[in-house]
């Protein structure tokens, strides 16, 4: 039975990592936009950035989340509760991707943007052979955090009726009398989930890390 | 359809009335997790092999599942042990020991900023160790995990709004029913984010001028994001 | 091109910040070949100017010109400027992602758009000129001050520059590793390189400079030959400052 249990909520774990999955490189690619317009985009563009921002940020993911689905699965798109919810999911993070990116261009420093320049790169080229390539390690570990926070999160869209780990351990847990080990399931799964995705990530970080000193 | 600003002042009671439950849950919440994270930070860093796993254990469970996991957990699954709580007391339970993982963590970092010399030199004129936490240690590493705890408040805040799924009369779930009534989701959760938007800036700008006013001179703040 | 004597030549340069004005009408002519040391007190505009001559920093009037073509006009690709103005920096400022090869190579294959087995050809070579040859695969974090501005030194080389600015390439060093770098550039000048320095080194101004710029508040005070700035100062500033600076060299050596 208990194997049965296991295997019931397993499969709303493919759906959570498929969320997920949507949501993390979505986020990565419209925070990294934003970061550049930020930091690289004229005093009005940038100021746009910094208000979409600070409103992202400042609304609980659960009723952006919300408003989104609402108008991505209404009269003018109409997509279905897993692509509505993920591609919500996907646009709330952007906006706390993008600070950790936009932090992560700011440590690189203005110093290795003029010494590109200096030997007659474009800024565009400085921009992606010297300024991202060395963001992009200083970003993976607050990265990583937010990538659990994703995944953490993509447990919202239980709430618009996709059938991720929480959706399938509330019918387990209606069906078979057991909520306490229903909702443990899901929590324990969640947990190994996280787990996974901090150590991918760290070891991913360990892979990229620079020399740091003279030995 | 009515314009939304019409559509916020005519709903705006029916919001401030969930509002209150809202702060309150945020209160209790901040505080219960100020407590459990004190203990939790202290048992992992001062406590005995037994009590140093029982706070890694706590910490990394409660960060490294869903806050909504959670509440379900303690709400419905907790009575299939035989215990039964109310909604407030799942929701409040939920977010305090989700919150006191969170703020265990700050706690930490500033106790470890503080460094193994300032406990020496406690050590050094007589102090027990646990003279030496509370005289010494603590009150320098409270200080320094002020701007990095100031966020807390903030996102426990947003985090109360999940407690909506299992029915607590706050915020969220009054944007459902005028949702429901209405027929129009959109203007009701816009407005929901409004209130939301402006609850945020407040708590934060109160955090600041805290931050402001317990500052010390020539004591930087180390824990800094 | 047009036929010139000069490599650089500028013309009534003016800089302002806000309301600060860096420096004005200054002009300046470079030779072909030959190194000019300039010298003066700190938040005189040297750096300024450097970069200014580098368009990495707009003038607020006057003409640049290298090799008789004016740079500062209109329409003029600053990248491609750049390309043959090379710049050294205090910081050395190397890219932390990059081995010193890497660093040396990246002009060549992004800039000039260079196939990476010869750009590495060439930038072992350049590598080789400064002596790091041995060090390619090190990173920033790996090499010492002195070795970090060797590589940013083949970095700037490597474009093939007409003319090499140094910004007090030796003053973020440790003193027994000034020596090195100094050594470099003393080479470069033997090839004929044209420089353009900015230092404190005054042993490095007296044995290597054919020319010697004072500068001071913005303005060029007075300007000749080493033994003649040396010994023979015009200006009453101009024997103050080298006073002190001597002083403080001195200093330093005792330390
Ligand atoms: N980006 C800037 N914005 C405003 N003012 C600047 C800027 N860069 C430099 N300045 C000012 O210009 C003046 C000259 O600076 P500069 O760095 O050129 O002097 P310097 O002669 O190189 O001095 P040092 O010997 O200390 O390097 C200084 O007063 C400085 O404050
Ligand atoms: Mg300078």
């Amino acid at each position: 039975m208990v194997n049965q249990f296991f295997s019931y909520i397993f499969q709303g774990t493919s759906v959570t990592v498929a969320v997920t999955l949507v949501a993390l490189p979505l986020g990565l690619i419209l925070g990294l936009l934003l970061a550049l317009l930020y930091n690289y985009g004229g005093f009005w563009v940038s100021r746009l950035a910094a208000a979409y921002s600070l409103i992202m940020r400042g609304v609980p993911p659960i009723a952006l989340l919300f408003i989104l689905y609402f108008l991505l699965s209404g009269r003018l798109i109409n997509l279905t509760p897993f692509w509505a919810g993920s591609i919500s999911l996907g646009i709330i993070s952007s906006a706390y991707q993008m600070e950790i990116l936009r932090g992560a261009l700011q440590a690189v420093g203005e110093g290795q943007m003029t010494a590109a320049r200096a030997i007659g790169m474009s800024r565009l080229q400085a921009i992606r052979y010297i300024i991202i390539p060395q963001a992009i390690r200083l970003a993976i570990p607050p990265w990583s955090n937010e990538a659990s926070i994703v995944l953490k999160d993509s447990s919202l869209v239980y709430a618009i009726g996709v059938p991720e780990i929480l959706r399938r351990a509330q019918q387990l847990s209606a069906t078979t009398q057991q909520p306490f080990l229903a909702f443990g399931a899901a929590a324990l799964i969640y947990f190994v989930l996280v787990f996974l995705v901090n150590r991918g990530l760290d070891l991913l970080a360990e892979k990229t890390k620079l020399p740091t000193s003279m030995a | 359809m009515i314009s939304f600003f019409e559509f916020f002042v005519r709903f705006l009671p029916d919001l401030l009335s969930g509002m209150g439950m809202t702060l309150l849950l945020t209160a209790e919440g901040v505080l219960a997790g100020f407590i459990l994270g004190l203990a939790a930070t202290l048992a992992r860093t001062y406590g005995g092999n037994f009590w140093r796993n029982l706070a890694i254990g706590y910490i990394e469970l409660f960060r490294g599942t869903p806050l909504l996991v959670q509440v379900f957990l303690l709400y419905y699954g907790l009575p299939g042990l035989g215990i039964t709580l109310s909604r407030e007391w799942s929701a409040f339970l939920a977010l305090g020991l989700n919150s006191g993982a969170y703020q265990a963590e700050y706690l930490r970092g500033s106790i470890l900023a503080i460094g193994e010399g300032q406990m020496l030199a406690a050590r050094a004129i007589g102090m027990s160790k646990w003279k030496a936490v509370f005289y010494i240690i603590l009150p320098q590493a409270l200080r320094l995990a002020i701007p990095a705890w100031a966020n807390e408040p903030v996102s426990l805040l947003k985090a109360t709004s999940v407690v909506f799924l299992i029915a607590v009369p706050e915020l969220m779930t009054r944007a459902k029913l005028i949702a429901s009534r209405t027929y129009d989701p959109i203007s009701s959760y816009l407005a929901v984010a409004v209130l939301y938007l402006v609850l945020v800036y407040l708590v934060d700008a109160t955090m600041k001028w805290l931050e402001r006013r317990t500052r010390l001179p020539g004591f930087s703040a180390v824990g800094e994001r | 091109m047009i036929d010139t004597p000069y490599i650089l030549q500028a013309k009534n340069l003016t800089k302002i910040y806000g309301e600060n004005v860096i420096f004005k009408d200054i002009s300046l002519d470079v030779h072909k070949g030959e190194t000019i040391v300039i010298i003066g007190p700190s938040g005189t505009g040297k750096s300024t100017l450097l970069r200014c001559l580098n368009l990495l920093t707009p003038v607020n009037s006057g003409q640049i010109f290298l090799e008789g073509e004016e740079i500062t006009a209109h329409g003029v690709d600053h990248d491609q400027v750049r390309q043959k103005i090379g710049m050294v920096f205090q910081n050395f400022l190397l890219f932390n992602h990059l081995t010193a090869l890497g660093n040396v190579m990246i002009g060549l294959t992004k800039v000039k758009k260079m196939p990476p087995e010869k750009a590495k050809q060439k930038a072992l070579h350049e590598l080789e000129r400064v002596g790091l040859a041995d060090r390619a695969h090190h990173y920033p974090a790996q090499l010492s001050g002195g070795q970090q501005q060797r590589v940013a030194i083949a970095r700037a080389l490597a474009m093939d520059p007409l003319v090499m600015l140094f910004d007090e390439p030796t003053s973020a060093l440790d003193p027994e590793l000034i020596g090195e770098v100094l050594g470099v550039m003393e080479q470069l000048a033997h090839e004929h390189m044209t420089m353009l320095v900015v230092t404190h080194e005054m042993g490095f101004a007296r044995e290597v400079a054919d020319r010697i710029i004072f500068m001071e508040k913005g303005s060029i005070v007075e300007q000749g030959s080493p033994e003649d700035l040396f010994e023979r100062p015009q200006h009453a500033r101009t024997r103050e400052f080298l006073g002190k600076i001597s002083e403080l060299y001195g200093k330093k050596e005792k330390k």
